[in-house]
């Protein structure tokens, strides 16, 4: 399975969502399906993406957040399960592509490469009840869309395949990510609150 | 030596008079009073978490998500937390209101808060992050406010560090 096709595959969900994806392949993936104002990239800072998701979620209890993580970042951050666990926001969906490679950085095998380290345990042992461990393209969108319906925090562990996008290259400024980002949540609550 | 029950209690009231509305924190003995008054306010909200450079992640979806937002920590969890100060913060233009406990400074008799302390203003200014001292209580509060109000207008990190002048009595 490939990271790409599971992306292809909850595109079309992510219209209204706030997205916040790791650096590298997964953010390139994200934006060659073709950029939106409400995705952000956060480019390095590796493991803060699904912190990131938690400030949203706890703060827009009213929004849908996804965090595209990877296991090479949140190896970096594994405490962030246990955070999760212990707010439990119920509007956040977080995704970790694993493909047990740190593969931006060369392609070095990961802790999770030959099954070492078992990401969707450690997300369980944290506290986390709604964790499925997948690694078929079907499995996923199963997987995604029982976490839709479900309205509780809900991590996806997918193995995939160690293979990223031919080329890199983004039309976007980091700032003017994070100003933009910024503005369509900021419009988006004005508007909500005009319209209750 | 023990913490300042009055002293958290104008600090907690600084924070809220700024119009904060969120907290992140990794408990630590001069920030315990702070915090147990944070939990116990419903018009707070309190996000603890397992390590300091998670705060700054958190802190940056509580600004995307337009809360008024701020980081209490110790400088040790600072310095932890350097990494996601620099390459989400400052690279991404989020503002950080840190307040920070400065420990192991002038007074310090626990040996192993020395080092950090030692080091936390030289760090500060290699990282170009515009900090002030908190020592007065009848100052604290304008400090807080202002400390708020230059992250904003910045978009930069900056700290406020709570002295033992301040946390002690």
């Amino acid at each position: 399975m490939e990271r790409a096709r599971c992306l292809e595959m909850i595109y079309s969900e992510l219209t209204d969502t706030l997205v916040v994806t790791i650096m590298g392949a997964s953010a390139q993936e994200l934006y060659n399906l073709g950029h939106r104002e409400n995705f952000f990239y956060l480019q390095h800072a590796m493991g803060l993406a699904s912190s990131i998701g938690l400030g949203l979620a706890m703060h827009l209890p009213a929004e849908r957040v996804v965090v595209l993580d990877g296991d090479g970042s949140v190896l970096m951050n594994l405490g962030t399960f246990a955070t999760l666990a212990r707010y439990r926001p119920r509007n956040l969906i977080h995704i970790v592509f694993d493909n047990g490679s740190l593969l931006s950085t060369g392609g070095f095998d990961s802790h999770t490469t030959s099954g070492i380290t078992d990401l969707a345990a450690i997300a369980r042992g944290a506290g986390i009840e709604h964790v499925a461990a997948v690694d078929t393209a079907v499995g996923f969108g199963e997987a995604f869309i029982a976490a839709l319906e479900r309205n509780d925090l809900s991590v996806i562990v997918a193995k995939v395949a160690a293979v990223g996008p031919e080329r890199y290259g983004m039309d976007l400024q980091l700032p003017e990510n994070a100003f933009r980002f910024r503005r369509w949540i900021q419009h988006r609550k004005r508007a909500t609150e005009q319209t209750s | 030596m023990t913490v300042s029950y009055d002293n958290s209690k104008i600090i907690f009231d600084g924070i809220k008079a700024a119009g904060i509305k969120s907290v992140s924190a990794l408990p630590e003995t001069w920030l315990g009073l702070l915090l147990q008054r944070a939990e116990s306010d419903p018009d707070v909200q309190l996000v603890q978490v397992a390590k300091e450079e998670e705060a700054v992640g958190v802190a940056a979806g509580a600004y995307f998500a337009g809360t008024p937002h701020a980081l209490l920590m110790q400088n040790h969890g600072f310095l932890g937390a350097i990494n996601g100060i620099v390459s989400l913060a400052q690279l991404y233009h989020v503002p950080l209101c840190m307040l920070i406990a400065l420990r192991g400074h002038w007074g310090e008799p626990y040996p192993w808060h020395t080092r950090g302390g030692i080091v936390t203003e030289a760090v500060l200014r290699a990282l170009g992050i515009p900090f002030e001292y908190a020592r007065e209580p009848a100052q604290v509060a304008k400090q807080i406010r202002e400390a708020w109000t230059f992250s904003q207008s910045s978009l930069s990190p900056v700290a406020l560090l709570l002295t033992r002048d301040l946390m002690e009595d």
